[in-house]
């Protein structure tokens, strides 16, 4: 038999296993026998489910990392933490304005920030999270929306946050604000939501849909296709 | 980093023939090539992976072996669960936290129902939340509306239901404006128009995009809108196991699971919406899938008992390029937008074998043929077949910082496993991505059971055999939208019978009556990944 891979130990909520080296931690938890439910989602790195915290032994300091993308490492004692109560402010995006003071308004404890950085170092997605907390706090949506838009919401920030700020809340409606009301209006498309509405393609598209099979298949050999 | 010092001298050969072949266009397929190669190359041909279901509306249809075992499942709960109380009763009751049950809440919230959304994980826990490269909409000048009907149905091999690529293609720009205006950001030209590219099968730039985060930022944008309603509630990690109807046969609400407590209750509803997505996690001829943890298909499960039909159910899509090396990332996603952006496929001799940019199924084939009958692939150690996806071409194509720039998720996913894919090129071979087919619908999601609509991946029917890039972000929001608009007209007036059980009373008795024993219950709500020891 070809050499074995040794196992290596980890620690799931105290408790050891001993896995295949080259897992993920959350195929490791599965391979321990853990049917998830919470603390799993994509799978893929996009959801923010699968937020988890861990040490290495005899290390103090505390890494983070999503469950779906992070391999283990011997000696790694980890927690998830799927759900975080974050606030959350409600508003109407209609009947709000693009102003620092609406920011103000719906999070008050953006300005209890404390600038120290705790958010930065647990976003498993490396954004600069006290530097947009701290456009937040001078009133820059633009620069919020803008830094804090790979964000996955999974909510390790505000969880570390000193100052109890809900940092990714606070990001999604500065991006919402910055989409609606910043972004420079796109021309072409509300010209063509217009037309579209006016009944401008109705007869190109009732001519397709009357052809045959082969004139259809004709047509679309016939297309012209845009240069790269 | 990761890459074996064998793999390493592989992509020395990747670097020797790039310069010759920036700028180079490999050759676009005939029709007769496209089909030759889907016949002989894709796994959707491979009669021995299909069989014939054997009850309910669509008996004799061929389709996967996964999912006619769990079509033909037992139900999870008896005919005679008590329906006489219900927990709840809402108006609308939207089952699906994805784009389009999120959509169909928020449209039909709007209605003035009162609106119910239950999820089986959380909200925006779906295969919206994994799409990366974009959006289609036909809004540039130099594009249209009939031209995308026109490249819709190539990509489908003309089998598409020409009503519901009519209703995609025409509600397309107003999807793009309606997200806007719920302050989704799109990637723009200083000038405020849209930045657009091309995607496989299109022939004008139409795909817009959000980085490489374009589903995510549509869903957490949705999610975020549907928490600002007063009169939606959502229930996370509560999935439905069964549809329920009353003694006219109007759906009138279904019966609940919560994931967590493992309590079966009944929701009482005047309308129901089933927007519960793919079925990727049943994975396919055992292939691995870009899916989100919950595509179980519990919505083709739910719908098929209850008498809906199910149409193009043997064509599922495999994305040509999923995540190959290094294991742990195998089957995810690399988005399409990274050929999009000019990254040749090419074989382990360094050379083109396909145009990058044909519809997905052909490029699959194509991948799944350099590989098997060429010979000509990249094997891992751990046997897996891998063509290359040369990613440093796009910013020598399109100037330094592009990948970081346009794919950050992409480059963050290789990062993580010290793989530079601005500087080198990665290893990918199709994954299961996508169920091209699902419940027939009306262009108002109607369908043969009255007070049920149905949107989304669920569906089938708008992508015919085969879907195109960035039109399944549109389909959610087109027909998600489309549904909950005809759940809110359809409610005034609407008085709810007696709720029954008896269409799954009747299913027990087909099963029975073929004499079917049903090992597997359904829906399945979670795969298995444990260890079985």
């Amino acid at each position: 038999m070809a050499e074995q891979i040794q196992n290596i130990p980890i620690f799931i909520m105290g408790k050891r296993y001993d896995v295949p080296p080259s897992l993920t931690i959350m195929k490791a938890m599965e391979w321990a026998g853990y049917a998830l439910i919470r603390g799993v989602g994509c799978r893929g790195g996009f959801c923010g489910a699968c937020g988890t915290v861990y040490r290495i032994k005899d290390d103090p300091k505390l890494y983070f990392g999503l469950a779906c993308q992070t391999v283990v490492k011997p000696e790694m004692y980890l927690a998830q933490i799927p759900f975080f109560p974050a606030k959350r402010a409600s508003y109407d995006i209609t009947k709000i304005k693009a102003e620092p003071v609406t920011l103000f308004k719906l999070y008050p404890e953006t300005l209890r920030c404390l600038g120290c950085g705790t958010c930065t170092k647990a976003c498993p997605q490396e954004l600069d999270v006290k530097g947009y907390m701290a456009a937040a706090m001078r009133g820059d949506i633009t620069a919020v929306a803008t830094m804090s838009f790979d964000c996955i919401m999974c909510g390790l920030c505000s969880a570390r946050c000193p100052a109890e700020e809900p940092q990714y809340n606070i990001a999604i409606l500065s991006r919402r604000l910055y989409g609606r009301y910043l972004a420079a209006r796109s021309e072409h498309l509300e010209k063509r939501v217009t037309a579209i509405q006016a009944g401008k393609y109705d007869s190109e598209i009732n001519k397709l849909k009357a052809m045959s099979l082969d004139e259809l298949k004709q047509s679309y050999k016939a297309r012209d296709i845009e240069p790269q | 980093m990761t890459y074996t010092p064998e793999m390493m001298e592989l992509i020395k050969v990747v670097e020797a023939t790039r310069p010759q072949r920036v700028g180079q266009r490999f050759p676009s397929m005939t029709m007769e090539e496209r089909e030759q190669v889907l016949d002989s190359f894709h796994p959707d041909y491979i009669k021995a992976n299909m069989r014939e279901i054997r009850v309910g509306v669509n008996k004799g249809n061929r389709m996967p072996l996964e999912l006619a075992d769990v079509l033909e499942g037992r139900p999870r709960i008896s005919p005679d669960f008590d329906l006489s109380q219900p927990e709840f009763s809402t108006d609308v009751l939207v089952i699906g936290g994805g784009g389009a049950g999120s959509s169909a809440a928020i449209l039909s919230s709007e209605s003035g129902a009162q609106v119910t959304l239950v999820t089986k994980l959380r909200l925006g826990d779906a295969n919206t939340m994994m799409a990366q490269g974009g959006i289609q909409a036909a809004d540039r000048p130099e594009d249209s509306p009939s031209i995308h009907y026109l490249d819709v149905l190539g990509g489908g091999h003309f089998t598409n239901y020409p009503d519901l690529v009519e209703a995609l293609v025409k509600d397309a720009p107003g999807v793009i404006q309606w997200l806007e205006n719920l302050g989704a950001m799109f990637d723009k030209l200083p000038d405020g128009s849209m930045y657009e590219e091309h995607g496989g099968g299109t022939s004008r730039k139409r795909m817009h995009c959000a980085r490489d985060y374009t589903g995510a930022e549509i869903m957490r944008t949705l999610r975020d809108e549907v928490r600002n309603r007063s009169n939606i509630d959502v229930i996370e990690f509560c999935a439905a196991v069964e549809l329920v109807l009353d003694d006219n046969g109007k759906a009138c609400g279904a019966v609940l699971y919560n994931m967590e407590t493992e309590h079966y209750f009944y929701a009482q509803a005047r309308a129901v919406i089933l927007a519960t997505g793919g079925s990727g996690r049943l994975h396919y001829q055992s292939f691995p899938t870009t899916n989100h943890f919950g595509a179980t298909g519990d919505g083709l499960v739910l719908a098929y008992r209850a008498g809906a039909k199910l149409v193009f159910l043997d064509t599922m899509q495999y994305h040509p390029t999923g995540a190959a090396y290094p294991e742990q990332i195998l089957g995810q996603l690399v988005t399409e937008k990274v050929r999009s952006l000019g990254a040749q496929p090419v074989n382990i001799k360094g050379e083109q074998f396909v145009y990058p940019l044909e519809p997905r199924d052909v490029e699959a084939a194509a991948f799944i043929r350099e590989c098997s009958a060429r010979k000509l692939g990249i094997t891992t150690l751990s046997g897996q077949p891998t063509v290359w996806l040369d990613t440093p071409m796009i910013d020598l194509i399109h100037g330094p910082g592009t990948v970081a720039k346009a794919l950050p998720a992409m480059a963050r996913q290789y990062k993580r496993f010290y793989i530079d894919m601005a500087k080198e090129p990665i290893l990918v071979y199709p994954t299961l991505h996508y169920q091209n087919g699902g419940a027939r619908i009306n262009v108002d999601c109607s369908t043969e059971v009255p007070g049920l609509f149905i949107a989304g991946e669920v569906s089938g029917g708008v992508h015919g055999r085969n879907r195109l890039m960035g039109n399944s972000l549109l389909d959610v929001c087109v027909f998600g939208r489309r549904a909950g608009v005809a759940a809110g007209a359809y409610i005034p007036g609407v008085t709810v019978g007696l709720p029954n059980l008896s269409h799954v009373a009747a299913w027990n008795m087909e099963l029975d009556q073929a004499g079917m024993n049903g090992a597997i219950h359904s829906p399945i709500l979670l795969p298995n990944y444990t260890r079985t020891v």
